[in-house]
């Protein structure tokens, strides 16, 4: 392992990239993700990559829709205003079956809204983004190590079972320095190995590939997406990731993801100090939603508390998780602005989290 | 043990440059380390500031709303900023730029001339070097080593040739009595 | 004499398009063409939405169905990753001109390595004969039931003439397939576009002036009427722009 250097999240998500073997990387520039393109464009011909600035977001996508459809590993990324643009091309892509990382570094929305960090685009992005019947996988990093531990892991997921893989930050874990390690492996660009279904030319050796997710038959169709809906399954089985601290003789646990997660976990940590029975609970998987993690979680809770950057969002699942066994109460801070650990802290008291 | 140092001042200060330099002092030190900037237009030109957190612990929120260490270098900022430090605190005024004092009687202000010091040591522009060798010296992280590896790691190869500069602009700032 | 069959890259499909409709014979010169370069292997074509939505169908090489409007920026991921296969688009106005608009301008201009196979018959055919980009002054549509008023709608777009003015354009050839010798020299045209991808030189777009006898009304002979004597003066045959836009060296071998 070299030795840490501080990097912005952005920057360390695109490095990753590059050492998963992405090889293709379709891009427009928007605040606050803009760094991946950039730092991307100075890597990418080094390593024998491609970097595309694209026209536009609908570009981009249906660029990695192209790539992809012939077995490359590829990414593009963006922020809310942009990845609304991408629904089409997300959509398709899931119809189509095929592997993909996108990135969404989320700001405050709806409309232009503003540049700062939030997270808004739950819905959006948990519910799969474009029109259909589909899940998209969704990854939540919370430090710059995981910004660039989960694009490789998407990566990964997505091969496995053919469906775009989201990595969902925002402004705050794009644009913040921590340290961040890197292996010395050499980078190895992917190659559509592994993928007998790709659309790269049948060399005269096989049957010709389609890539496609037009069925006009309606049964047939429905039987396209019931197959995919049992990969979703084992998705959902097998892949939910969490992280829970101090859950187990928490009377109240505070239920984050991404960024507000640290935050939240700032305020649990003052609140143990104070004597306050607090955890914290991150689902580093949005979906696959951590459910049964979450239910270990809150097994000797009172009460549960939900922090977003929106308006509430997440606070839906979380109740839905736990079939509304316990009180779930919402805090957030939203348009941009971020919660205060202090105000997190305020909001665990009111709860009764002082008794 | 935590520092949380907010530093603000204009755009092409070197605001997020002198943030890193103490990001990597800490993180050489062994410490857990964040940095992170404002962003949007106002990077151009503007006000900026920057959050950097060194801590023993890993690191929760990185935004820092009450530092425990300030530096300001314009007269906005430090209007801005010099209530919301922690008692107990310590504020880095460049006192050739900021018009005023505090009249806090909790936290420590250090009121140095780093933009006047810089011009008269043929350091011009290095304002920001010579504040960030005060506060480095001030929370006790001072090991030579650590602090020139940081400064090496901060500035590009293509100004390799900047880094005596500097040092000198750190010295400065770390030799500063008042 | 050569015999006269199926081009190896059609498959065995029958098409569904309508009698008198020119898709069939555009196929049957993309087809001939890849068969002729012995490329089949090698070649990745994308689909519209429209008409030949379902064209992945009958070319026998892999092809991937775009969504709407965005088979340039699809063949452009597919092109990128795989520089050394050959990718060609097949698109109607509605897809090309219309919503694809930007799509197929910026492809163009990057002088992207692919064919882009453009079929012009001045309507919407899939959904039933609406206005589209490229339907003509006056004429009578679904959605301009008292004729394409140009103050109101505009004016028809002419892609060869506009593409022409980008750099990054090789070849921009408007041809029609309505007789024998217009015919030859469509599948000419096509064969060079994709002779320019062969040698990397740039992009090409062959537009096909084309017939859509059951929206426009028509008999498929009162069609190829219509196409001579309406379409061709508005949008008339002939080069618009050739010319290696890279490796020119390659272009005079």
């Amino acid at each position: 392992m070299a030795e840490k250097s501080l990097m912005k999240g952005n920057e360390a998500l695109a490095e990753a990239a590059l050492r998963a073997g992405c090889k293709c990387f379709f891009g427009y520039p928007i605040t606050p993700q803009t760094e991946i393109a950039a730092y991307l464009s100075k890597r990418m011909p080094k390593v024998g990559g491609v970097f595309l600035q694209a026209e536009s977001e609908v570009a981009a996508i249906n660029m990695v829709y192209g790539c992809a459809g012939s077995g490359i590993r590829c990414m593009t990324s963006s922020s809310s205003p942009g990845i609304s643009l991408k629904s089409e091309g997300i959509s398709y892509i899931a119809g189509a079956d095929l592997p993909c990382v996108i990135i969404d570094v989320m700001r405050g929305g709806p409309g232009l809204g503003g540049i700062q960090p939030s997270q808004a685009d739950y819905y959006q992005i948990t519910k799969g983004v474009g029109h259909g019947d589909y899940h998209i996988i969704v990854l939540a990093p919370s430090t710059v190590q995981e910004m660039a531990d989960c694009v490789t892991r998407a990566f990964d997921l997505a091969d496995k079972y053919r469906m775009p893989a989201v990595v969902l930050a925002d402004g705050l874990l794009g644009q913040m320095m921590e340290p961040v390690a890197f292996d010395d492996a050499e980078i190895v660009m992917s190659d559509a190995s592994g993928k007998p279904w790709a659309a790269n030319g049948h060399k005269n050796s096989r049957k010709h590939n389609i890539i496609n997710s037009l069925y006009l038959q309606a049964p047939e169709l429905e039987d396209k997406i019931r197959a995919r809906y049992e990969r979703y399954k084992q998705v959902e089985e097998n892949e939910t990731r969490a992280v829970a601290d101090y859950c187990e003789d928490a009377d109240i646990v505070v239920v984050a993801y991404g960024s507000t997660a640290r935050l939240a976990k700032s305020a649990v940590d003052e609140a143990r100090k104070q004597g306050i029975k607090a955890g914290v609970f991150r689902p580093v998987t949005l979906y696959p939603f951590p459910v049964k993690e979450l239910n270990d979680a809150v097994k000797n809770a009172k009460k549960v508390l939900t922090v977003e950057m929106s308006m509430g969002q997440m606070i839906d699942d979380v109740k839905l998780a736990i079939n509304c066994s316990r009180p779930v109460e919402f805090f957030g801070r939203t348009g941009g602005v971020i919660p205060a650990p202090s105000e997190i802290l305020a909001k665990i008291k009111e709860m009764g989290g002082n008794e | 043990m935590t520092n949380e140092f907010l530093l603000a001042g204009f755009g092409g200060q070197g605001i997020l440059f002198a943030g890193k330099l103490i990001a990597y002092a800490g993180l050489y030190a062994g410490k857990e380390v964040s940095w992170l900037p404002s962003y949007g237009p106002e990077m151009r030109g503007g006000t900026c500031n920057c959050s950097v957190t060194l801590s023993d612990l890993p690191i929760g929120s990185p935004l820092i709303l009450n530092p425990t260490e300030l530096m300001v270098m314009n007269t906005p900022s430090f209007d801005k900023f010099i209530g919301s430090v922690k008692a107990g605190g310590m504020a880095f005024i460049d006192s050739t730029l900021v018009e005023g004092t505090s009249d806090r009687t909790d936290i420590k202000c250090f009121y140095i001339p780093a933009t006047g010091m810089a011009n008269e040591n043929g350091l011009k522009g290095m304002a920001n070097i010579i504040l960030a060798g005060k506060m480095l010296k001030e929370i006790g992280l001072t090991d030579e080593a650590v602090i020139e590896k940081a400064l090496k790691k901060c500035i590009p190869p293509k100004k390799a040739d900047k880094l005596e500069a500097n040092m000198k602009a750190l010295r400065l700032g770390m030799d500063f009595n008042g | 004499m050569p015999e006269f069959k199926r081009p190896h890259a059609l498959t065995d499909a029958y098409l569904h398009y309508c009698p008198g409709c020119t898709h069939g014979i555009v196929h049957r010169l993309v087809a001939e063409v890849i068969d002729e370069m012995g490329i089949e292997g090698d070649t990745v074509g994308v689909c519209p939405v429209g008409c030949s939505v379902m064209a992945y169908d009958y070319f026998n090489c892999d092809m991937m169905e775009a969504s709407h409007g965005r088979a340039p920026a699809v063949a452009t991921g597919v092109k990128r990753a795989n520089p050394d296969k050959f990718v060609f688009t097949y698109q109607g106005d509605g897809d090309l001109a219309a919503i694809g608009t930007a799509e197929t301008v910026h492809a163009a201009t990057r002088g992207e390595n692919i064919t882009v196979i453009f079929i012009n018959n001045t309507t919407y055919g899939m959904t039933g004969g609406q206005m589209a980009p490229t339907t003509l002054p006056g004429q009578i549509t679904q959605t301009t039931p008292y004729g394409r008023n140009t103050d109101i709608e505009g004016f028809p777009v002419k892609m060869c003439e506009m593409l022409s003015q980008l750099d990054g354009v090789a070849l921009a050839q408007r041809v029609t397939v309505i007789d024998p010798a217009n015919i030859r020299k469509a599948k000419a045209a096509i064969r060079k576009g994709f002779e320019y991808q062969k040698n990397k030189q740039g992009f090409s777009i062959i537009e096909v002036l084309s017939t859509c006898p059951t929206n426009w009304g028509l008999t498929p002979v009162q069609a190829i009427e219509r196409l001579k004597n309406d379409m061709i003066p508005y949008y008339p045959l002939g080069v618009y722009k050739d010319g290696a836009v890279r490796n020119k060296e390659a272009a005079a071998q």
